[in-house]
């Protein structure tokens, strides 16, 4: 799931420095990650994995790292985790 | 939505302080609700007007090549009105007089202009500053006050979709801009507590557009990045937002490309009053009847 999280960031997030240089517990905002950008990424992520994140998640701590996303879709999405 | 809204609304009009038109949201103002709105300008301007900005005064309308830019579309899609205009010829004028004489839409063939209005005073500054290159070391301040449209139509009078919004914005560095905030959060205060209104100020986020907004809202109340001072004016429950205090971070020095002295990319914030609406506060707590308004309020309005 991780690899697929990456690929969004990636794909979504306009990050100013590579994906490859970020642990899955370093904070993206810090790393550059606008507001903005983090919306076309939570969209991103709900196309790919099929989820529709609800409204307590739709917040700036819920996509603030790598692991933070893999929380949050292993929770509406157990099934998902494992792929 | 509230029956006190509608009364209140009924009393601003029968005291020719507002002047219907048929249009929710769309009023024409009497002498009265025009001196209270030229005297709290004033009063704005008691506090802010050493800050030593430089002036400027934009007519409602902007470049619509540069609100597209803006980004706005992004966030308030249903909120932003577009100037179209007739683009045709004599054989098109003919349809178009056939279509209004017929009852039907005759608005089909209008066509888009290079103008939409503005959505806030701010808006049509910033590419101005970016055009003026990097910023001086202690970054600049500007004071704007113009009619604003947003497409809200209401019957509460304190939300119009044509209003006045008179503006401080700072841009420079993190530390100037915040300061800058901070320093009006206070004035704020103090400047609406002369007005004798009850108020409160508290966090406050954007109403951006759809699910996409939600979390653009919730970003921005995490980040207390806006603060608005409440006053009572349709209900108790739901007061309304008569100021503003905005923090965008780089956002606007990111898009139109400011820089400061050093390089790095501006910061900007803004407050921002909502003329009518502290006009209508006055009206709403004070009566309809100016001369009747305590005496501290009326000197600090008139002096």
């Amino acid at each position: 799931m991780k690899t697929v999280i990456r690929k969004l960031i990636e794909q979504h997030g306009r990050l100013p420095v590579a994906m490859s240089t970020l642990a899955d517990g370093q904070d993206l905002y810090a790393a550059g990650l606008t507001s903005f950008a983090a919306v076309q990424l939570m969209l991103g992520l709900e196309e790919a994995f099929d989820v529709e994140f609800p409204e307590r998640m739709l917040n700036r701590k819920s996509f603030s790292s790598i692991d933070a996303i893999a929380a949050c879709i292993a929770e509406i999405a157990p099934q998902k985790a494992v792929a | 939505m509230c029956e006190n809204c509608t009364t209140f609304r009924k009393g601003l009009f029968a005291h020719r302080l507002l002047i219907e038109t048929g249009v929710d949201g769309l009023y024409g103002r009497g002498g009265v609700f025009e001196d209270v709105i030229h005297r709290f300008d004033n009063l704005i301007t008691s506090f802010g007007g050493a800050d030593g900005a430089e002036v400027v005064r934009f007519p409602p309308g902007m470049n619509r090549a540069l609100f597209e830019k803006s980004g706005y579309l992004k966030s308030f899609p249903n909120l932003a009105g577009t100037i179209h205009a007739f683009n045709g010829n004599d054989k098109d004028h003919a349809a178009l007089l056939e279509k209004l004489f017929a009852g039907e839409d005759w608005t089909y063939g209008q066509e888009a202009t290079d103008i939409v209005l503005a959505p806030a005073a701010c808006y049509p500054l910033y590419p101005t500053v970016a055009q003026l290159g990097a910023l001086p070391e202690d970054g600049r301040l500007y004071d704007l006050q113009s009619y604003c449209f947003r497409r809200e139509p209401s019957q509460d009078p304190a939300r119009q979709q044509f209003f006045r919004m008179r503006e401080y914005v700072r841009i420079g560095s993190p530390e100037q801009v915040t300061e800058f905030r901070q320093t009006w959060l206070d004035r704020g205060r103090e400047l609406i507590a002369k007005l004798g209104v009850p108020f409160d100020v508290d966090v406050a986020n954007d109403p951006f557009f759809g699910r996409a907004g939600r979390m653009l809202a919730n970003n921005q109340r995490d980040q207390k990045l806006k603060f608005e001072l409440l006053v009572p004016i349709e209900s108790t429950e739901k007061p309304t937002a008569c100021l503003s205090f905005n923090y965008h971070q780089d956002h606007f020095g990111t898009l139109w490309g400011i820089s400061q002295h050093d390089g790095e990319t501006a910061h900007t914030a803004c407050v921002g009053f909502g003329m009518e609406r502290v006009a209508l506060a006055l009206f709403k707590h004070h009566g309809f009847e100016v001369e009747k308004w305590p005496s501290p309020v009326r000197k600090a309005l008139w002096g």
